[in-house]
């Protein structure tokens, strides 16, 4: 016995570096928290945070540039593929761009344990106060999304969604208006997140029993070894699914996307918006298309009915909103919809790696116009802070045209009009639907692409044909942060909209060799 | 030289420019010299044009655009492209000078102003700019979109040209406009998205890795696959044309559109529909066009009865205008869906007549509405006394829409109906109620608004032009009887109230007016631009074409 030598696990720093940078940078943060003085926080969290990012990024290019490994990293727990790596630049890139976003202290409360409306409260907004927390919850979040949308392991991707969510629900509860309405919204993503979560890990269990093992390959591989428990396997299939389809806000699990949405503050609802949405939908690709691939037969018609539903719900629920986050939500429910018919259009290797990309190509085009929207929502104020009401945003076309414009042309690419980037991403995954023998969800999204026009084109309507109400809300003047990230999602849009070529090239590179197990 | 991106490319610039300069005045002054441009590049483009050339693409250019999804910049030009762009190339800056003061609001046009008092529904000062750079990029998305050999880039263009015209209904348009304007978009998108299915589907099953319409032609051979693929196609073009009874957008929007940008609808941007089923629907899915050509003649014979019909029974000049053009329509898709040589250049070029006809109509019509502000039809009478060249300008377009033999829109009606008989002849002389028809709404409208005594607005507020501003034209107005004009005006300038064409409005007209004349009494040359084209399309259906009964006919109207 004791000639049993423990052999040491091997771990590809080189490949993990992304992670491990934006995991090290948010300890470094919460040292700062501890040790620097209150007024030099936010001066170290910035440059901290965007440079962790920065590198995080250029790591994950040079890792691509260097070829993929055709093995999963960190004893096969972690698959750095090429799915991952395309993910992991789009999460953080926009990541980067929402931080952009955060760095406004209008945005969040002066402190967040005093009570709403208290004494205390105004005490802490007239000395100053500052959670600078947000800048280390928001790179722990990130680094949970890289772990989760790369994961090879349904108890890694657990920790990941864990890590993830965690700092999520956190920042939710942060608004510095409304914010009765802002800890609502946490309290609710909490409770239904950590709801999901059980629901996550009973079905890991459930898995675990079924094929002895949570590696993703190993179930893959019991798929076609172990019989006579199938019962395990399809509530196990269906409670993952369970967990993975609320984070992307799928209905029917979509209900808290509208209110946690709303909530929030701004800036982090542009980063849930479009960061989780992209992790999710990697891990969604990991667990059905790599470990259940060979179950397809059982969770197509599912996945059928979740995403008609989605698209339809998010659609038409849509029309009914009277708030431009709220109905942003729900534009982002009929999105994640659109998206689900990529998941479905599963079949040969072929077949496969050209879903995958246009999975890939729409997530990157939809991310960088979704952050853009919730941008331009951060600036248009009135006294209270942002004019969430729709009513408020009556006649903005005249009073500052420039920011009306492009606000009309980000939603524009929502509804999928050529010459933006939602069309080439919705082009892309319908065409793939339509070759993976999924032509009545094609027939469905577009039918439901043309009822979430309506709600698109009815804030332009606002926007451009009302007149301005007298006490409309006016724009603020925009931080360089702010502006910047308008700018580039408008240039994102655009560009991926005329030229799409390139971006396409690059997820079809990424999809090419498919996922490796 | 690459021609037609060049003539796409003009606008588009001309638009950048216009947005940026600084003042109103030359910002119209810009916008009617590219414009201008554009037409002189188009006259060039004609010239060198060569109908009898074995090429049936001319001045083609191909170049990868997205090779991942087989999506090429391919643009080239046969007949029927070449003059539907002409007809787009001189209908822009004949807009452009009718829409001169339609941006600025009340007042705009000092010479009229003097005259009339704006009791106007003119909507009030708009970005002038904006307006003039939304149809620089309309104009350079119309030549795009017929100018495209590429299925896909067809697709772009036709859902893309939405867009400015949404803005121009929207922003630039009479009391209901936002309606209008929605309405307009979610009708075109609705049937847009159809075909998106349809292209995309297309794509997979012909299995070719491009887009490009040559090589797709005839691609799909499963006939139940053809059947909805043109269905996809079909009901796209029919919402766009629009036929019956996918048509109840158009009357809105037309009405509510500002004269100029309706003739752009109308005229050109409808047009696409029809060229669409002539160019694809017919060539990609030749037995499915055959199998749905019964349905299609009935919902043309139909459309063609009722839009006349319900033209009748309109006040509203513009609506009354927009549902002639229904009427018209059917015409169009019943030539095209005759399949006969005759039918087929009829119908492309009723497209062309139609677009100068109608613009002249709705032009003169916008002049009116801008002395008066209002288009109820009841409103205006004894025009032709006050203001006899607006009165007689408008005679003639609108005897053009009646197809009076001597005017452009006869030739191409003519020939629709004898192609049409050839193979269908129930239907054709169905159709030819429509004739009839169009000689009672036409001349029932003239009769009302331009003969008898000279009728003083019932609702002047001289002297408050901001109070008369909010007027609406489907408000309901004080009534005020016919036999006894309100005072203040009639006591005021009580001829003057309805001033004649102006020297700018004239150099709108005249043109519109020389081409329908000239059209049709020599359409010879369109016709043999034309003809080649309809040829090579009807080739590639495989349709024996009937033998004329007596002598060669296809001189017809010449």
């Amino acid at each position: 016995m004791n000639d049993a030598i423990i052999q040491p696990p091997t771990i590809e720093y080189a490949l993990l570096s992304p992670m491990l940078l934006v995991f090290g940078a948010a300890i470094v943060g919460v040292l700062v928290e501890a040790f620097a003085p209150r007024y030099l926080r936010k001066s170290i969290h910035m440059p901290l945070t965007l440079l962790a990012l920065v590198g995080a990024f250029l790591m994950t290019v040079l890792n691509a540039v260097n070829g993929l490994p055709d093995a999963p990293a960190a004893m096969g727990s972690v698959a750095v593929d090429g799915p991952s790596l395309f993910i992991w630049g789009i999460i953080l890139v926009l990541a980067l761009v929402s931080t952009l976003l955060i760095n406004d202290e209008e945005q969040f409360v002066a402190q967040a344990a005093a009570v709403p409306g208290s004494p205390d409260e105004e005490e802490a907004i007239l000395s100053g106060y500052a959670q600078t927390e947000v800048y280390p919850l928001l790179l722990f979040s990130v680094g949970g999304m890289l772990l989760f949308a790369s994961a090879n392991d349904l108890l890694i991707m657990f920790v990941g969604l864990e890590v993830m969510s965690l700092p999520l629900y956190l920042l939710c509860g942060l608004a510095r208006r409304r914010r009765l309405l802002s800890q609502e919204a946490s309290v609710k993503y909490f409770l239904l997140g950590a709801f999901s979560s059980a629901f996550f890990l009973y079905g890991m269990a459930l898995i675990y029993g079924y094929a002895g093992s949570v590696d993703l390959r190993a179930i893959s591989a019991s798929l076609s070894a172990v019989s006579g428990q199938e019962t395990l396997l399809l509530i196990g299939t269906a409670m993952l699914g369970i967990g993975l389809l609320f984070k992307i806000g799928a209905a029917p699990f979509q209900a808290w996307k509208p209110d946690v949405y709303q909530g929030a503050p701004t800036a982090v609802t542009a980063l849930m918006a479009s960061t989780v949405l992209v992790a999710a939908f990697g891990a969604v690709l990991r667990v059905f298309w790599v470990a259940l691939g060979g179950l397809e037969w059982n969770w197509k018609p599912v996945m059928w009915g979740v995403a008609i539903l989605t698209m339809i719900v998010g659609a038409i629920l849509a029309i009914t909103q009277t708030e431009i986050k709220r109905m942003l939500a729900y534009s982002s429910i009929a999105h994640a919809g659109f998206l689900l018919t990529g998941i479905v259009a599963v079949g040969a290797a072929e077949q496969n790696a050209q879903a995958l990309s246009a999975i890939l190509f729409y997530l990157a085009a939809y991310g960088f116009t979704t952050v853009g929207a919730f941008a331009v929502v951060t600036m248009v104020r009135d006294a209270g802070g942002e004019a969430g009401h729709l009513s408020r945003w009556a006649g903005l076309g005249k009073r500052s045209p420039v920011l009306a414009g492009i606000f009309a042309f980000f939603l524009l690419a929502f509804a999928g009009i050529p010459l933006t980037s939602g069309f080439f991403g919705k082009y892309a995954v319908f065409s793939a639907a339509v070759a993976g023998d999924a032509l009545p969800l094609v027939v469905v999204g577009v039918v439901s692409s043309a009822i979430a026009a309506f709600f698109y084109v009815r804030v332009i309507v606002l926007m451009f044909f009302s007149e301005p109400a007298a006490d409309g809300p006016s724009i603020a003047a925009p931080t360089v942060g702010t502006s910047a990230v308008v700018a580039l999602a408008a240039a994102a849009t655009v560009v991926l909209g005329i030229f799409p070529q390139p971006v396409l090239d690059l997820a079809d590179q990424a999809a090419s060799a498919l996922f490796i197990r | 030289m690459p021609w037609l991106s060049t003539l796409m490319a003009v606008p588009v610039l001309g638009a950048v420019g216009v947005s940026l300069v600084k003042s109103d005045k030359l910002a119209k002054q810009l916008a009617l010299a590219v414009s201008l441009v554009v037409l002189a590049l188009t006259v060039v483009l004609a010239v060198r044009f060569q109908p009898a050339s074995e090429t049936r693409f001319q001045f083609a250019e191909v170049y990868d655009w997205i090779p991942r999804f087989g999506v090429h910049y391919g643009v080239g030009v046969d007949g029927i492209a070449l003059v539907l762009i002409a007809l787009s190339a001189v209908l822009v800056p004949i807009v452009i000078l009718a829409s001169w003061h339609d941006a600025d609001g009340p007042g705009g046009d000092a010479r009229l102003g003097e005259a009339s008092p704006k009791l106007v529904a003119t909507p009030p000062k708009r970005s002038v700019k904006t307006y003039f750079a939304l149809l620089l990029v309309l104009e350079a998305m119309m030549i795009g979109v017929f100018a495209a050999t590429d299925v896909f880039l067809f697709y772009v263009f036709f859902e893309a040209m939405l867009i400015p015209m949404y803005f121009m209904i929207g922003s630039y348009g009479g009391a209901q406009r936002s309606y209008a304007a929605v309405k307009f978009l979610l009708y075109s998108l609705f049937g847009g998205l159809l075909m998106l299915v349809a292209v995309i589907a297309l794509y997979v099953v012909a299995g070719k890795n491009t887009f490009m319409f040559p090589e797709l032609i005839a691609a799909v051979q499963d006939p139940t696959t053809q059947k909805w693929l043109f269905a996809g196609f079909f009901i796209a073009f029919a919402v766009k044309a629009p036929l019956w009874p996918f048509h109840t957008w158009l009357p809105d929007a037309a009405a509510q559109a500002p004269a100029g940008a309706a003739v752009l609808l109308v005229g050109v941007l409808d047009k696409v529909g029809t060229y669409g089923m002539l160019r694809f629907c017919l060539e990609l899915f030749p037995e499915a066009s055959k199998f749905f050509t019964p349905l299609v003649i009935v919902l043309a014979v139909v459309g063609i009865v009722y839009g006349a019909i319900v033209a009748i029974g309109q006040t509203d000049m513009k609506r009354l205008i927009a549902y002639t053009s229904i009427s018209h329509f059917g015409f169009i898709a019943l030539g095209v869906f005759a399949m006969t040589t005759n039918a087929g250049a009829g119908a492309t070029l009723y497209m062309v007549n139609h677009g100068f006809s109608t613009g002249a109509l709705f032009l003169i019509a916008g002049f009116l509405i801008y002395r008066r502000g209002s288009s109820r039809i009841a409103d205006y009478g004894g025009v032709q006394k006050v203001a006899p060249l607006l009165a007689g300008t408008f005679l003639i377009a609108g005897l053009s829409g009646l197809s009076l033999p001597g005017l452009s829109t006869f030739v191409s009606e003519f020939m629709v109906l004898l192609g049409t008989y050839q193979r269908y002849p129930v239907p054709a002389i169905i159709a030819t109620s429509g004739v009839v028809l169009a000689a009672v709404y036409i001349l029932w409208m003239y009769q009302r608004m331009m003969t008898g005594a000279p009728k003083e607005p019932a609702y002047a507020v001289p002297g408050s032009p901001g109070e008369a501003a909010h007027v609406l034209p489907g408000a309901p107005k004080e009534p005020v009887s016919s036999e006894e004009p309100v005072e203040p005006v009639a006591s005021k300038k009580p001829a003057l109230s309805l001033p004649d064409l102006n020297l700018r409005e004239i150099f709108v007209v005249a043109p519109l007016v020389a081409v329908l004349l000239v059209l049709g009494f020599y359409p010879k040359p369109v016709l043999d631009v034309i003809n080649p084209a309809v040829d090579k399309t009807l080739s590639s259906i495989n349709l024996e074409q009937p033998k004329p009964a007596v002598a060669d006919q296809k001189g017809a109207g010449q």
